[in-house]
């Protein structure tokens, strides 16, 4: 209470001084009205002001009433020069703003650890191998077996739980519903119980709904789909849902927060693993392995155990391999297993955007340096000017760690104020840049909690920032010497710091430019690196069917597409190119060995090619009645690969399956290369197959997926998604477009992450180059009126405008070269940790450091311009005047 | 800190003591009481005497009121708090001991 009520009086002050003077004033009153002598009464007292102060600090806390005083006369000082103490806050908004949300995402991606119990425990299982491809590969996905063995065999040291890859897919409640979209993740029946998660509602797997393949038709939902899809309805338990072609039951609803274990993919249904059609395959890897080690394991001897048994695994299945080099299945059988920490979760958006975070948190953290070189200007500017104030304080008695109080109160309003306005900023700016990062049906989703995390990071930051820019200005207007300072002394190390920070600007600035160059010029070169086809105008529908259909069927459905007004030509194929799906294999011609290049293959209907537009360079285009295994169509890069460039039509090759199949076919087309898995890189070698397929005894298969590529005459496809969507089931009531979207959209998901640092980077550029131009101008501006005196001798000595306008600018530009020569230095070392993001750019090419350099030279001469004016047209008549 | 004067020490026991009697004093009335009630032996400087009273406000053992007077002046006057009566009871004992104490030093031949 006591306490309570003096921070109460901190904010009534005044009130608190006028009751205690009051209360003195009735004593005296009273005294005289005794008959004292007014005179001796009032000496009696001592002095009122000592005695006031006095009671006064009894009454509330007295470091607090200074703090508030301190505060006060802070914002006046800010109210006195409005513009630039805006020009501060904003800048300085931007900066913090703009690095809270950095530290929003790359927390919620890498840093925040799950929320399990023990997260700290939980490890992942990867390992490295050179690739079938002949590069060095990190795989984290294993097959069940493996996993099952390797469980076992570690079962005294740690838990191993199996976690699918997960994937959006179609699910339906109850018959004669709409399909709709779901995250699906199979899951080890133990997972649950092994992280410590308890059930929302129901109950989650246990152990014994993991055991027989195909057994247990369970699913769990996770807490943040039940809410947006069932609106938290406890009735869900027990109704069943339909996944491919399958239903499940719903026992219950995981905990509130647990959204997997995949940070920027948030899984709406759990399934166990045993439900995997691949649970009990060899040669799948379709799920990924976490540990959870038990206290006081040691990871080396526990690695080297999985090592041993995953190794062994492998070996063993190798020796059914067939068609593999035989180089490349010792490299393959060279692998490694390895644990990574994994308490913050595991997921490949984690690996795609690791380094590009950290790039970006670098530049705006630059931004906001730049922001504070400025703000350090500004106060320094003012300390100079109240230089005489503060010696007069110091004159009558005031501590020199009050002064510094007083100086750091008006930079933590500066501070405080660009928190406030960085917060709103960051509120709005980290959802923003994850919507950005939305590749066609699988955008990311992130959990991103403002929470006491981001709160104790912005409240660092902004401490941090208050020192850095108020601190050096607040010593040094403490330490100021009274008797010089009043006497009108010049400080001419202030101007020399000045200088310095302009260097600093400069370096950081050319910095942020020559980074966000390779970026612009890296999303630039991606975007137009030729793909071989053309994706504009032409739709995707991914089609399944609810019992597999005969490709006649397949036909009648394409047939049936053609005749819709606006559609150009319709095409069939397995999958969709840069899709994200890959079926390859090695490739053997005449009977010889494969040559251990793998080449990429797909299905296609005839008109598929035309569709794509992908020029036909010989032979022909499949027709009707081609049927696989017969004919193939290959790429130039194919033919390149195995027949060393000469013409393959009426060739025949081998695939080499390695079930030990060998299907052969003849060559009868030859097409232009496409970009098939990737749009950077080299062109692969390329089979293409017909649609349809007959079966070792002829018989032509029935088909259950497929994608019908659709070119449209209209400018923008979308106009027919929904006339196509309709006319898909309208045509055969047996089929379903489950997804549908632009050849463009997926192009472009190639490109998204190249997109997103090219757009923020390029921003925070003109951002770093627009705060260094003004904190320039601020400086000359400054100089100019310190000097005007002797400008102005000089100008009535005869000196010429030019030779003015060089004397205030010059040291000015050494400095702004003296920076951007170290910036330059600073941006060829930290090249190389952003080489990886970069493409077909190189660093040290001229042309990438040329540009900064330049648009740093412009923006330094506009920024001089004004000032430079001002000061070749002072008067020295009113200028000697005034003095 | 305020001043050492005669009463260091003894003033809180004294302003305690006459706030028990006499409780809705303002401070030159508690001034005046110690003067009459020590025979004039006892003087309590205005300077001393308004940061204790404050003090002993802030600490809890008093509380003060505004009250205007039949003269139309207001007046700030204080009464003892529970609290206050304790602490009085506590400092009028260690009074005791610290005199008797100090008498048996003095009585020592």
């Amino acid at each position: 209470m006591s306490l309570w009520s003096r921070i109460a009086n901190v904010l009534r002050g005044d009130r608190l001084s006028r009751e205690i003077d009051e209360e003195l004033q009735s004593h005296l009153e009273e005294a005289i009205e005794q008959g004292r002598d007014p005179g001796e009464a009032r000496k009696a007292f001592g002095p009122a002001l000592r005695l006031r102060e006095e009671s006064r600090d009894f009454r509330l806390i007295p470091w607090l009433d200074s703090l508030r005083a301190d505060a006060i006369f802070g914002w006046r000082q800010l109210m006195k020069n409005k513009v630039a103490s805006a020009a501060a806050i904003l800048s300085l908004a931007l900066g913090i703003g703009a690095c809270t949300s950095a530290f929003r995402l790359i927390d919620a991606l890498l840093l925040r650890p799950l929320p399990v119990a023990g997260p700290g425990e939980l490890y992942a299982l990867a390992r490295k191998a050179i690739g079938p491809d002949g590069k060095p590969q990190i795989f984290d996905g294993f097959a069940y077996p493996d996993f099952h063995l390797m469980r076992d065999g570690v079962k005294d040291q740690a838990e191993l739980i199996a976690i699918s890859y997960s994937d959006r897919t179609d699910v339906t409640y109850g018959s004669g519903a709409e399909m709709e979209k779901a995250y699906r993740q199979y899951v080890s029946g133990q997972m649950f119980n092994t992280l410590g998660l308890r059930p929302a509602v129901g109950r989650v797997f246990a152990d014994s709904d993991d055991l027989e393949p195909g057994a247990h038709p369970l699913a769990v939902l996770s807490y943040d789909y039940w809410s947006s899809r069932f609106g938290r309805d406890p009735k869900v338990i027990g109704r069943s849902v339909r996944i491919d072609n399958a239903l499940y039951q719903i026992i219950g609803v995981g905990p509130e927060r647990f959204t997997g274990i995949e940070p920027g993919t948030m899984i709406d249904i759990f399934i166990p693993t045993m439900m995997h059609p691949g649970a009990l395959r060899a040669d799948w890897t379709w799920m990924r392995t976490l540990a959870r080690v038990k206290p006081g394991v040691a990871l080396e001897p526990l690695r080297a155990k999985l090592d041993a048994i995953s190794g062994a695994f492998e070996r063993d299945r190798a020796k059914g391999f067939r068609g593999w080099p035989k180089e490349r299945l010792e490299e393959f059988l060279k692998q490694r297993l390895f644990l990574a920490p994994a308490a913050a979760g595991i997921s490949d958006l984690q690996n795609d955007y690791r380094t590009s975070l950290l790039a970006l948190a670098v530049l705006v953290a630059l931004v906001l340096l730049i922001a504070c070189a400025n703000v350090a200007k500004l106060m320094a500017a003012q300390a100079s000017a109240r230089a005489r104030e503060m010696a007069l304080r110091i004159s009558i008695g005031a501590g020199r760690t009050r002064l510094v109080q007083l100086v750091l109160m008006e930079s933590a309003w500066l501070a405080f104020l660009a928190a406030a306005l960085g917060a709103c900023f960051a509120w709005w700016a980290a959802p923003f840049v994850v919507g950005m990062i939305n590749p066609p049906g699988n955008p990311v989703r992130l959990y991103l909690p403002a929470d006491w995390r981001v709160l104790a990071f912005g409240l660092l930051l902004t401490i941090g920032v208050m020192l850095l820019f108020g601190l050096a200005p607040a010593l040094r207007a403490s330490a100021v010497n009274p008797v010089s300072a009043l006497k009108g002394a010049q400080d001419h190390s202030r101007r020399r710091s000045m200088h310095a920070l302009i260097g600093v600007q400069a370096a950081f600035c050319f910095l942020v430019l020559f980074v966000s160059g390779l970026f612009v010029a890296t999303f630039e070169r991606l975007s137009n690196h030729p793909t071989g086809f053309s994706p504009e105008r032409v739709l995707t529908l991914e089609t399944g069917t609810v019992s597999p259909q005969p490709p006649a069927v397949w036909d009648q459905v394409a047939d049936r597409l053609r005749s819709v007004p606006g559609v150009e030509t319709v095409g069939l194929a397995s999958s969709v190119l840069l899709g994200g799906g890959s079926w390859n294999n090695f490739i053997s011609v005449n009977g010889a060995p494969p040559n251990g290049v793998l080449a990429y293959l797909l299905q296609a209907s005839p008109g598929w090619t035309e569709a794509m537009k992908i020029p036909l360079l010989g032979g022909r285009d499949f027709r009707r009645g081609d049927v696989y295994p017969s004919v193939a169509i290959v790429n130039q890069t194919f033919a390149k690969v195995y027949f060393n460039g000469d013409s393959p039509v009426g060739k025949y090759f081998e695939v080499a399956f390695p079930n030990g199949q060998h299907p052969r076919f003849e060559i009868v087309g030859l097409v232009g290369d496409v970009a098939y898995l990737d749009i950077r890189g080299p062109m692969l070698p390329q089979a293409y197959f017909p649609f349809s397929s007959i079966d070792d005894h002829g018989a032509l298969l029935p088909i259950s997926q497929g994608t019908f590529i659709v070119r449209t005459s209209g400018a923008n496809p979308l106009e027919l998604a929904n006339v196509l969507r309709r006319a898909v089931p309208a045509a055969r009531s047996e089929f379903r477009v489950s997804n549908i979207g632009t050849q463009l959209e997926i192009d472009q998901s190639h490109t998204v992450r190249e997109r997103l640092l090219a757009r923020l980077a390029f921003f925070f550029g003109v951002v770093a180059v627009l705060l260094a131009a003004i904190g320039l101008y601020g400086v000359l501006d400054y100089t100019v009126v310190q000097r005007r005196r002797e400008i102005g001798i000089r100008m009535a000595i005869g000196a010429q405008a030019a030779d003015i306008a060089r004397r205030v600018t010059a040291e000015i530009f050494l400095m702004v070269l003296a920076g951007a020569l170290a910036g330059l230095a600073l941006g060829s070392f930290s090249a190389r940790y952003i080489e990886a993001l970069l493409y077909q750019v190189r660093p040290s090419d001229p042309a990438m450091l040329a540009l900064p350099a330049l648009t740093i030279v412009v923006a330094a001469l506009l920024a001089a311009l004004p000032p430079v004016i001002r000061a070749v047209r002072i008067d020295p008549a009113t200028t000697l005047r005034d003095q | 800190m305020p001043k050492t004067d005669s009463l260091q020490g003894s003033l809180d026991l004294l302003v305690l003591k006459i706030l028990s009697r006499r409780p809705g004093l303002h401070g030159y009335a508690i001034m005046s009481t110690i003067k009459d009630w020590s025979g004039d032996v006892l003087r309590a400087e205005e300077g001393s005497l308004y940061p204790a009273l404050h003090r002993m406000e802030e600490a809890g053992w008093i509380r003060a009121k505004w009250i205007t007077k039949e003269t139309g002046r207001r007046a700030r006057i204080y009464e003892l708090t529970t609290e206050g009566k304790r602490q009085f009871d506590a400092e009028e004992s260690r009074w005791q001991a610290v005199t008797s104490a100090v008498n048996r030093v003095l009585r020592t031949v």
